[in-house]
């Protein structure tokens, strides 16, 4: 049991920023392949947040930066609850908590940029919180049970019962990945109308919390997809693995050959989705059983 | 150890530029040049950038935005000026309006000379900076 605890610490505060930088490395070189370029070194990531680390923080007022330190606290205790087995819908909600924490931090800012960057930030909540809910509840009606840790050791993968619910959630995933098309509020790529976003205002440590924060969430929403594909089987590991990967690469394909939507799309489209795939999913469920 | 070597983050200016130093700069973070490949991004917001570059002379009407701009980069941070416009107004030096080159107006770590400037020549300039960077983060 404290051997378990232990594993569960390292894997929260070492091995997933870890491979939440690495990803995101990744991302930027295949990125930069697609464009034809060759791109910047895979840990590139970490030098921008250790350069970040070492730059002087300046700060608009005092209180702003304290939102973004919830934020973090509750993304690495979304992680926490997802890699102990907990509750999907506790760790849906905590994700939402951390969410909102992210929009004060933009609003405590006081800069127009930021205000916009928040206020596309909770539209952009509106997007995709129901299909994320929608997940949790669809993982109940093909599993029975709440508990990720019971969810993954099924007879059958959570796949072959609410395949549409999957389909929704990897509609939704590009909000939480924040990548184009629906990287309203805050986007990688400097040059859009409203600068950075919820991050305009923060240098420094500050900035680097952010990324960090990015890193995570990067993990966490791979992790529902990891979820779907694993059942009473070591195989299945792998296959989820695998469907992870597949699913970030599509991600990063996506990213690069769509342009930015009207927030009115974004919004409307993944509430389409959402219906159709994901309520329309259970609602077949309920009438085959 | 400094990792700003490793990860310089470029706020672009344009001054009173004639915009021949501006697709110039533009220009280096084209597949040709790719200056993704040592870390450099276009941040496009002073608070995130690393290194200022500046074209163009400066105008009686952008004083004030320079100066911000260059306010509000945190330290450490450098001043590039690209261009014979940002050393001392290059051919619009005698215009009413120009006041000068950049360091008129904030100090000026380096300058790039040309008219425009070559993508390799602002490079260089970006890369004698950030061996600045480093000596002014310790």
């Amino acid at each position: 049991m404290m051997a378990k605890m232990l594993m569960i610490i390292l894997l929260v505060f070492i091995a997933v920023p870890l491979a939440g930088g690495l990803l995101n490395g990744l991302d930027r070189k295949l990125t930069a392949r697609l464009q034809g370029r060759v791109g910047p070194p895979v840990l590139q990531p970490f030098y921008d947040v250790l350069k970040l680390w070492q730059k002087n923080t300046t700060e608009v007022n005092h209180g702003s930066r304290y939102y973004l330190y919830m934020t973090l606290f509750f993304v690495v205790f979304t992680t926490g609850i997802m890699l102990s087995g907990g509750n999907i819908l506790l760790a849906v909600f905590i994700l939402t908590l951390a969410a909102i924490f992210f929009v004060l931090s933009g609003y405590a800012a006081r800069s127009p940029y930021s205000f916009i960057g928040a206020e596309r930030e909770l539209l952009q909540m509106m997007a995709y919180e129901p299909m994320l809910l929608l997940t949790g509840i669809g993982l109940y009606y093909a599993s029975g049970t709440f508990f990720i840790a019971e969810i993954i050791n099924t007879s059958q993968p959570a796949v072959l019962t609410i395949p549409g619910v999957l389909g929704g959630l990897l509609y939704i995933l590009t909000f939480k990945l924040r990548k184009s098309p629906f990287d309203l509020s805050m986007s990688h790529h400097g040059h859009q109308e409203i600068v950075k976003g919820v991050s305009t205002e923060y240098t420094g440590k500050d900035l680097a919390i952010l990324e960090l924060i990015h890193w995570y969430e990067t993990i966490i929403a791979l992790a529902f997809v990891f979820i779907f594909f694993v059942y009473d089987s070591i195989l299945s590991y792998f296959v989820a693995a695998g469907a992870c990967v597949l699913v970030y690469i599509l991600e990063i394909i996506v990213d690069n050959g769509v342009a930015r939507t009207k927030w009115e799309f974004a919004l409307t489209s993944s509430w389409i989705v959402t219906g159709v795939l994901g309520i329309g999913n259970l609602l077949l469920l309920s009438y085959l059983r | 150890m400094g990792y700003i070597k490793k990860s310089p983050w470029i706020l672009h200016y344009d001054g009173s530029s004639c915009n021949g130093c501006d697709i110039e700069v533009l220009a280096a973070l084209t597949p040709l040049y790719d200056v993704e490949r040592f870390g450099i991004i276009n941040t496009g917001n002073p608070k995130h950038a690393d290194i200022l570059l500046i074209t163009g002379g400066i105008n009686a009407q952008n004083i004030s935005v320079v100066k911000q701009l260059y306010e509000q980069m945190a330290r450490p941070k450098a001043v590039v000026a690209i261009g014979a416009c940002a050393a001392n107004g290059g051919i619009f030096a005698e215009c009413y309006n120009i006041i000068g080159g950049v360091d008129k107006v904030i100090p000026v770590d380096i300058y790039v000379p040309g008219c425009a400037a070559r993508p390799e020549a602002i490079i260089d300039g970006v890369v004698k900076a950030l061996a600045l960077l480093e000596q002014k983060g310790h």
